[in-house]
């Protein structure tokens, strides 16, 4: 007993050092897997009042940039309005798809984004307060940003569609011939849509857009258009790579979608896997 | 001692909000970022307890971790910096660790260079192998190593000399 005791004590600062690295080891690999939900994230009080305070003084350069974004998409939904089949007749509302919507939006201001790491996050001002919750989807007006992945009360952490973990069902608008879109870690202007059928025919220039197939986004939100493709090692499938229409180093503010059926239709798919 | 207690807890906060806030962000061909935050950890007091030493740096690590979701990534690397800082500063101040007699403020600018380049690049390779967490992309690791090495040792180098007062 005596000599455990003494060992410990001789080799206080070494175990102190393995105690230590080992937390922090242990961390780093449970951040790897999908969806653990982790203890170490930015969706709290502490980080989040100060990237609010940071944030505020940041907006006042981004101004300019935002209202032209802003203005594009007011234009595009003008657009859609103006060019309606109902546009001529003002008193006609569609009371099945107005009061029993299938999504509700939320808007939500970005505190923290980054890029040029492996596995990318954001960080939103919103959180179980404004009753956003995990795998919420979150687009800007351009195209997809991400999934939530965890919240705070008035903060959220959105996992990137820049991150290894990022796996989003996509599909080609011309046709419904679907993959999933992963990303490789190299630039944050190109992600990699996979297993896409051979039979599928795909153009240089064709866009991508979602595909619907999960309960998270809505089908058919832009996502890019076809850089280039290659026929994958197995010669089955196409690996694409995707042009991003975001410009996902300038994300300021974002649109979170809940999908009002989500447990409906989680359900249902949980009953058929039992 | 009090004073230099108290320098270091502002050290601590200043540098982990300078990380956070502008290192963080910016992204020099896109994907070059400073990590100045070990600059507390170069200057932490040599006397002092080193469990003490151990547990701060980790502290530090985790709460940059925290600010930018990366797992632990920046806690491991931080605690390896920390447990091998007495070989390193053997390595690079010779006789004058042994008779614990340096003094950051007016060592000679080639140790502390040495010093500053070994501990940063052992730093940031443990950084990003933990981040990238994948060995068949070891170019990358590397690439990013070095160029972040670069940039974290000049900045470092450069505010080490800007803010110690009496250099002669």
């Amino acid at each position: 007993m005596q000599q455990i005791f003494n060992f410990v004590i001789r080799n206080k600062t070494f175990l102190l050092f393995l105690l230590l690295f080992s937390i922090a080891l242990t961390l780093t690999i449970q951040s790897h897997s999908y969806h653990r939900s982790k203890f170490i994230n930015s969706a709290n009080g502490l980080t989040g009042g100060v990237y609010g305070t940071f944030n505020s003084i940041d907006q006042y350069f981004n101004l300019k940039d935002q209202n032209i974004i802003l203005a594009e998409e007011n234009k595009k939904l003008r657009e859609q309005l103006f060019n309606s089949v109902n546009s001529s007749d003002s008193s006609y509302i569609d009371t099945t798809t107005y009061s029993q919507g299938k999504y509700r939006v939320i808007t939500a201001a970005v505190y923290k984004n980054s890029y040029s790491l492996t596995n990318n996050y954001l960080t939103l001002n919103k959180g179980k307060n404004d009753s956003v919750k995990q795998d919420f989807g979150v687009i800007t007006s351009k195209g997809i940003v991400g999934i939530i992945d965890n919240t705070s009360n008035n903060y959220s952490t959105a996992l990137s569609i820049l991150n290894k973990k990022s796996q989003i069902n996509a599909k080609l608008k011309s046709t419904n011939h679907i993959g999933s879109l992963t990303w490789d870690g190299k630039s944050p202007e190109f992600t990699q849509l996979i297993d896409v059928s051979n039979f599928a025919p795909v153009k240089i220039g064709d866009t991508i857009v979602t595909g619907g197939q999960s309960a998270i986004f809505p089908r058919g939100i832009g996502i890019g258009t076809i850089d280039s493709f290659e026929t994958d090692i197995s010669g089955d499938t196409y690996n694409i790579k995707v042009k991003l229409f975001n410009d996902m180093t300038n994300v300021g503010t974002v649109y979170i979608i809940e999908n009002l059926d989500r447990t409906e239709i989680k359900t249902l798919e949980a009953s058929i896997n039992e | 001692m009090n004073s230099v207690i108290g320098i270091n807890i502002v050290r601590f906060i200043i540098l982990l909000l300078a990380q956070v806030v502008i290192c963080n962000n910016i992204n020099f061909f896109g994907y070059i970022n400073p990590y100045i935050y070990i600059i507390f950890i170069f200057l932490f007091p040599i006397k002092d307890e080193r469990l003490v030493f151990l547990l701060v740096s980790f502290l530090l690590g985790m709460m940059v971790d925290m600010f930018s979701d990366s797992g632990g990534v920046h806690a491991a690397a931080a605690v390896c910096l920390a447990y091998s800082r007495p070989i390193l500063l053997k390595t690079s101040f010779g006789m004058l660790y042994e008779h614990h007699t340096i003094k950051f403020s007016n060592t000679e600018i080639g140790s502390l260079i040495t010093y500053i380049t070994l501990g940063t690049v052992i730093h940031h390779f443990i950084l990003f192998v933990l981040e990238i967490f994948n060995i068949s992309n070891i170019l990358l690791i590397l690439k990013k190593t070095l160029f972040s090495s670069i940039f974290t040792i000049l900045l470092s180098v450069l505010i080490i000399i800007l803010f110690s007062r009496n250099r002669k």
